[in-house]
């Protein structure tokens, strides 16, 4: 056929739209934001763990962390989804993204709790300020104004990661598009589709970034 | 002699008081055998070359470290150890906090809050620690801002302050607390030299102003023969000479107490000053 041999087809690109904007909207933007939600709060979570728990747990939080970081994303996926058959496969996506992406976020949150000034620290003794208050009120804060734009890129390249779900039969984006593509012997103008909506999606998402980078500024 | 039991309750005991403190670091003996007491009151300064171990007394003071040997009495209590049966026992947190509290420190780098307001600086710890409302502590914080002549500060943050500024908001947050020892750690010597005069004239007033017991480092001799009720050369770790500011600025019984003043002061400013 005529039609078979020409590279770009508008029609094609139009048809594959609704699918691929399903699987963007329902599962790869969901995963993403709850994902990220996830792996901001744990990442805090274990960066606190390994800094103030007392031996035995943070050594034990800390290679635990270090276990995740060093082992494929796909593994984990695969791990999770035949070990807890009781969730769905999408439970299952978001939780073992968040989880992984939450051992990087450890390390930009303890990069920022380095960070902070001894003198920092000595203050906060002088004042009298309780543990809690002293995380709470200067050191929290101060990290976090330190680790935002490590944070968001995170969220980028979790975003970007999200085609692995793939692996446990959840049907993002990528993986609609590929549907379409099967079952219309089309797949250039879907898979397109999918990588400009992923654009579409990611330098909006580095604009808001750098804007939150700014009003959480303030220059020493 | 007062025995142990009723130290605490007897109107002249020490409110600082060192007893045999060593301090070290590894090998770095920083503070040998270190015996000397502070007053009720009293300001206390001292001097000496840099390395002599002066700030790592007001950091003992302050528990910002705390001595590998002896002991420190605030009031009468232990610090950070007391001796049990010839042994030294570190006490729990908990009694360390509640003795922490009774003092405070203004830093030479000033060390305020970049992620608060000079407001919520002041305000952090009466709120917090000593339990103050929010109203309450803000109007003392206001009080205190007045005092340091930073009134139209109180919602600027730190970093658009000068450093001069900065440390007025320090002293002022250090007072916030009512401590009843004041540590002052070089607090002029991050300072551009012609802020170095508004800041001390502040202390000097709160010398005047008030009976807070004040332990002092510093370059400024003349501060320090001023504001001084005694004055204290270290070298080495240990204390040369123990006098009143006028005797040790103009008749210093020890020959290097003298030649730290003329380095420090200049040849021929002993006893003209």
């Amino acid at each position: 056929m005529q039609e078979q041999a020409e590279i770009w087809d508008w029609e094609m690109f139009f048809r594959a739209l609704p699918p691929v904007l399903e699987g963007f909207l329902t599962v790869t933007l969901l995963v993403t934001v709850v994902g990220t939600a996830i792996a901001a709060v744990l990442g805090l979570v274990w960066a606190m763990l390994i800094r103030l728990a007392p031996q035995p747990v943070s050594g034990i939080v800390k290679w635990v962390v270090a276990f995740i970081r060093m082992t494929p994303i796909v593994v984990q996926l695969l791990f999770a989804y035949y070990a807890f058959l009781m969730f769905d496969a999408m439970t299952i996506g978001i939780v073992v993204f968040g989880i992984h992406y939450s051992t990087y976020m450890s390390e930009v949150y303890r990069a920022g709790i380095d960070a902070v000034p001894k003198g920092q620290w000595e203050a906060t003794t002088a004042l009298s300020m309780s543990t809690r208050r002293t995380w709470a009120a200067v050191v929290i804060p101060q990290a976090l104004r330190a680790t935002v734009p490590a944070l968001g890129n995170y969220a980028i390249s979790m975003f970007k990661d999200t085609p692995f779900l793939l692996v446990i039969g959840v049907v993002e984006m990528v993986n609609a598009a590929q549907i379409f593509g099967g079952n219309n012997f089309r797949y250039v103008e879907a898979i397109t589709l999918a990588g400009i909506i992923f654009l579409l999606a990611s330098y909006p998402t580095s604009v808001l970034i750098r804007r939150m980078e700014k009003r959480l500024a303030y220059a020493h | 002699m007062p025995t142990p039991t009723d130290t605490a309750d007897t109107a002249d005991t020490p409110i600082i008081e060192f007893r045999d403190v060593e301090k070290r670091f590894g090998d770095n003996v920083v503070l040998k055998d270190l015996d000397f007491h502070v007053n009720r009151g009293e300001r206390v300064t001292l001097i000496g070359p840099s390395g002599s171990g002066k700030t790592t007394i007001l950091r003992l003071v302050m528990t910002l470290e705390e001595a590998t040997d002896g002991m420190i009495l605030i009031d009468g209590d232990p610090l950070t150890h007391r001796i049990v049966d010839g042994r030294r026992v570190r006490l729990s947190n908990r009694e360390i906090k509640r003795t922490r509290t009774r003092i405070g420190m203004v830093f030479q780098q000033f060390n305020l809050f970049p992620n608060m307001t000079v407001i919520q600086n002041i305000t952090e710890s009466p709120i917090h620690v000593l339990g103050q409302s929010r109203a309450e502590a803000t109007r003392r914080a206001r009080d205190l801002l007045h005092q340091v002549g930073l009134d139209d500060k109180a919602d600027a943050h730190p970093s658009s302050l000068s450093g001069g500024q900065q440390q007025r908001v320090a002293i002022a947050r250090a007072l916030a607390m009512d401590p009843e020892i004041l540590l002052l750690d070089e607090v002029t010597s991050a300072l551009d030299p012609e802020i170095v005069g508004e800041v001390l004239g502040i202390l000097r007033r709160i010398a005047e102003d008030t009976d807070i017991t004040m332990l002092i480092v510093t370059h400024e001799m003349q501060f320090a023969r001023d504001v001084s009720d005694r004055v204290l050369m270290f070298d080495g770790g240990s204390i040369v000479e123990d006098a009143d500011p006028d005797t040790m600025f103009t008749a210093p019984a020890h020959e290097r107490t003298r030649k730290f003043l003329r380095a420090v002061l200049g040849e021929g400013q002993i006893g003209t000053r």
